[in-house]
């Protein structure tokens, strides 16, 4: 460990990309031999007919099939096992709100693989080995707490497995232990902030924080920002599934663009959620990841349902590991409206960048003399004019954005606020009336 | 003069709403107007205690503001009206909206323009009554 390098594996984390190509042939082929001591595995690839001396490059793994969630809900609690149990030293399960929960194994090995992957995204946003590291994420089933505990400690900082909740022990923590490093849900630090104002307590003068670690939850660009500003620190994206390991998967450097996906672990694919083929550069998509390194449960194509798309290959930071957007929504939202993929975010993207309305929207697709048509309906912020001709203006501005956007026009209409349906404490994002033709 | 201005949805019932929330507020309609197309429309409302009716209205989730818009007295003969506009209109001062009202026998004319200061100064310039 050389700390003052900014790389902790510089081995694999400065590659370049013909390197990389080359690894992951190496190491698909060696996932394969692994997944064909699993039934189901072994199956599918006959039906594919694709061995491991088949795959020359890493774009083969497009030769492959995909696995679901469904899969692991079928095979149920052992049917992925790649390995006798007696060589599993870790069971992680996810509760399904639909069937059968899921179940992920891991050898020694993977615990060891999936700690290395913490502590590289750890060092690469400045944490060295005497930083002290505060986990305020759930523990338990919960990737995000034994994941980051145990990355933090192969790091080498002394780390504090605070949980989450009681914020009054956390800051407590903070200023005792000198604590510089938090890990911890975006909106949770929101509430923290929160209580150390009613506590009269400065988080730039009081504590040494400096680096967050932020993720599990959907945020935004304008909430993360709002969160370094509040604190004085540096928060970044975290991105991890309990499929793969849990945090670790990917995650932002210091430039702050997008978040490195490790390809030294991981096939990275975007694809089309609705024909399943990849899409250019810069497009979202489906994220499709195939683990490299995984002993116990290797997953091939596992359709994460996430949507994100590639913001590049190369970084200034050095790391020639794909960059991704932050995650944009689930696939299972996307519309196909006259064979163009619109996903309920670009229109979002769109709305939010109008002051004049409010953050509530609701789609309408509708079959209107045989033409699908889409409305968006969006609540106005407040009567910021009492001029008719403003608010005409401001719907054909939206809509004119909008078309530039999913390139069909949308009927925009102005609504009052709170007059949008609201289900659960959910906002409805997406009617769709159309006719289905047989 | 201040004039509630409502957001109105092509909704039955809106309408409704607004008037009962007023009612119970004790508030008196003394003009109104709905503007709509199909899609919205603005109600837009000259009554007792607006600054009231406004927090009012929007406590009930209505989308509302305050805006300030110009009521002019007319006096009690033919082409009145038509004489008053003919003033601005000289003056180069278009007029965003306009209706009218009679309060005990007397025309009130109310209108927003596209230039308030200026309006404002040829009002006192022409004496011209603001209705009060
Ligand atoms: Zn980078």
């Amino acid at each position: 460990m050389d700390v003052k390098s900014p790389y902790l594996h510089p081995e694999y984390e400065t590659l370049s990309r013909e390197e990389i190509s080359k690894l992951q042939t190496e190491r698909l082929r060696e996932t394969m031999q692994q997944c064909m001591k699993v039934p189901f595995y072994a199956e599918k690839f006959k039906e594919a007919g694709v061995t491991p001396d088949d795959i020359k490059s890493p774009d083969d793994v497009r030769r492959l099939p995909f696995t679901t969630k469904q899969d692991l809900r079928d095979t149920y609690p052992f049917g992925l096992a790649a390995v006798p149990l007696s060589q599993c030293v870790r069971l992680h399960s996810s509760s399904g709100t639909t069937g059968n929960p899921t179940v992920i194994l891991h050898t020694q090995r993977d615990l060891d693989e999936w700690a290395n992957q913490v502590a590289r995204n750890l060092w690469m946003v400045g944490l060295r080995p005497d930083d002290v590291f505060q986990n305020s994420s759930g523990y338990g089933m919960f990737t995000g707490g034994l994941g980051f505990q145990y990355g933090a400690e192969r790091l080498g900082m002394l780390t504090v497995p605070a949980a989450a909740g009681n914020s009054l022990r956390q800051i407590k923590f903070m200023k005792d232990f000198g604590t510089t490093a938090v890990h911890a849900v975006p909106s949770y630090l929101t509430r923290l902030y929160e209580v150390m104002q009613e506590q009269g307590v400065d988080p730039r003068k009081d504590t040494k924080l400096r680096v967050f670690a932020i993720g599990a939850e959907p945020h935004s660009e304008e909430q993360r920002q709002r969160i370094e500003k509040m604190f004085g620190v540096k928060a970044y994206n975290s991105f991890g599934m309990s499929e793969m390991c849990g945090p670790g998967v990917g995650f932002e450097c210091q430039e702050q663009n997008g978040l490195h996906f490790w390809e030294d672990y991981y096939i990275v694919e975007i694809v089309d959620p609705e024909t399943l083929e990849p899409v250019p550069d810069g497009e979202i998509g489906e994220l499709v990841l195939t683990s490299l390194r995984r002993e116990a449960m290797p997953l091939i194509r596992y359709r994460t349902r996430d949507l994100t798309r590639v913001l590049g290959r190369t970084c200034p930071c050095g790391r020639n590991h794909v960059r991704l957007d932050r995650m944009k929504g689930r696939s299972d939202d996307m519309m196909v409206l006259r064979g163009v993929n619109i996903f309920p975010i670009q229109i979002e993207k769109i709305l939010m960048q109008f002051p004049e309305l409010a953050s509530n929207y609701l789609i309408t697709l509708t079959t209107d003399n045989d033409n699908d048509n889409m409305t968006v309906e969006v609540e106005i912020a407040d009567m910021f004019t009492d001029d008719y001709k403003r608010l005409q203006e401001l719907t054909k501005s939206v809509t004119r954005a909008l078309k530039d956007e999913i390139l069909l026009t949308p009927i925009v209409k102005l609504v009052p606020k709170g007059s949008l349906p609201v289900s659960e404490g959910k906002a409805v994002r997406v009617v769709d009336k159309r006719k289905v033709y047989q | 003069m201040k004039q509630l201005s409502i957001f109105l949805e092509n909704k039955s019932g809106t309408l409704l709403n607004i008037l009962n929330a007023l009612k119970a507020a004790d508030i008196q309609i003394i003009a109104s107007t709905v503007a709509d197309t199909q899609d919205f429309g603005i109600y837009r409302v000259i009554c007792s205690q607006p600054e009231k009716a406004c927090l009012v209205l929007k406590e009930q989730g209505i989308t509302v503001t305050l805006t300030d818009v110009f009521t002019i007295e007319l006096e009690d003969k033919p082409g009145e009206a038509a004489r008053v506009m003919a003033i601005f209109a000289e003056a180069g001062i278009n007029i965003s909206y306009m209706y009218s009202f009679l309060v005990s026998g007397k025309g009130i004319l109310v209108f927003r323009t596209s230039d308030t200061e200026k309006t404002a100064a040829i009002i006192k310039a022409k004496g011209l009554h603001e209705f009060a």
